[in-house]
């Protein structure tokens, strides 16, 4: 039947696809992947956090961040108190539905790159709060890269999310200034 | 509970015997149940003296869906002079759901009607400034009625997925 298309795999047999090319990579692919690994060990030592903080897990925040714990022994240790300086989005606490448009322009008006940790069970699902007023969940505003659960998180719970977000950055993608984008 | 006069209540019965339907003390304060047309004068003659009932404590309402008067008003009120609390109710039926607004007499009552306003809709008459104070603006209802869906969402902004 013209023009009718395969639901269930997605792929459009009467296509053609051209042959894959021999796998042997140019030598500047060997640069490039040390240069990614670089610059994600740089980026996730280095990460300015700016604390969106809405409710009691600031005290928690607060404590970890401090020198009990102290945040600074694993690169995050600068707090920006301005969404343009930062790049780790720590969103500690309630987020309400007249908030969240808050929120939303704060994300924005982070620069690249950035990432996102929902702090507390409130930021990552509503937590005790299932009602007219609340956001379940801020993955419903902006996309987030760590949940830590928790009603507050202990501040171990968060130095452990910390952590699994360095795995994170590490491990992708890195963006630079001249870097061929894929289209 | 415990349905022992004091001289206040004796005196507000004799005072507004129209408007006053029930009065009682609970749990250690005295509670009167008034028309609601009555709530200007009762307040007026408790905040004079000898009772001096100046402060406003706290205004709320309550929401008995099913029940005709449906809303009732709580007004708190604490003499510092006496040490004394007391309790001021009045029912509304959801028909007429306006009160006459306590603003001349209380500053704080501004605020506290405007969050009645919002969450339950009462509607307060010779309020100066009467909008939503919790909930945002386009926010449509008053969630904290009955009747409010528990689950029903209504977000400022488009929200992802």
């Amino acid at each position: 039947m013209p023009g009718r298309r395969e639901l269930s795999s997605g792929i459009d047999k009467r296509v053609k696809m051209p042959e894959e090319k021999t796998l042997r990579r140019p030598p500047a692919e060997f640069i490039t992947t040390q240069l990614n690994y670089v610059l994600g060990w740089a980026r996730k030592f280095s990460l300015f956090h700016y604390p969106f903080v809405t409710a009691c897990c600031g005290m928690e925040y607060m404590s970890a961040a401090c020198a009990h714990f102290d945040i600074d022994r694993f690169g995050a240790g600068w707090t920006r108190f301005s969404p343009r300086q930062s790049d780790m989005l720590l969103v500690v606490g309630t987020v309400t539905q007249k908030l969240a448009p808050v929120l939303k322009t704060v994300y924005d008006q982070m620069t690249e790159p950035k990432w996102v940790i929902a702090f507390g069970t409130c930021a990552v699902s509503g937590g005790i709060y299932d009602n007219y007023a609340v956001v379940q969940g801020i993955d419903a505003i902006i996309p987030v890269d760590v949940y830590i659960p928790g009603c507050p998180p202990r501040p171990e719970t968060v130095l452990d999310g910390l952590l699994k977000l360095q795995e994170k950055i590490q491990h992708q993608d890195q963006e630079w200034r001249w870097k061929r984008r894929r289209s | 509970m415990a349905m022992e006069k004091t001289a206040l209540l004796a005196l507000l019965e004799q005072k507004f015997p129209h408007d006053v339907e029930a009065a009682f003390t609970d749990l250690g304060d005295e509670v009167v149940i008034i028309q609601k047309e009555a709530l200007i004068p009762v307040v007026k003659f408790l905040y004079g003296k000898p009772h001096e009932y100046t402060l406003l404590l706290d205004i709320t309402c309550v929401d008995y869906l099913g029940q005709e008067p449906r809303f009732e008003m709580v007004y708190h009120l604490l003499s510092l002079a006496q040490n004394k609390r007391l309790r001021l109710k009045t029912r509304l039926s959801e028909k007429e759901l306006r009160i006459a607004s306590l603003t001349e007499l209380w500053k704080n009552a501004n605020w506290l009607e405007r969050e009645v306003y919002d969450l339950f809709g009462v509607e307060f008459e010779g309020h100066p400034d009467l909008r939503r104070i919790f909930m945002y603006d386009g926010f449509e209802g008053h969630p904290l009625r009955k009747d409010y869906p528990l689950r029903k969402r209504q977000p400022r902004i488009r929200l992802r997925e």
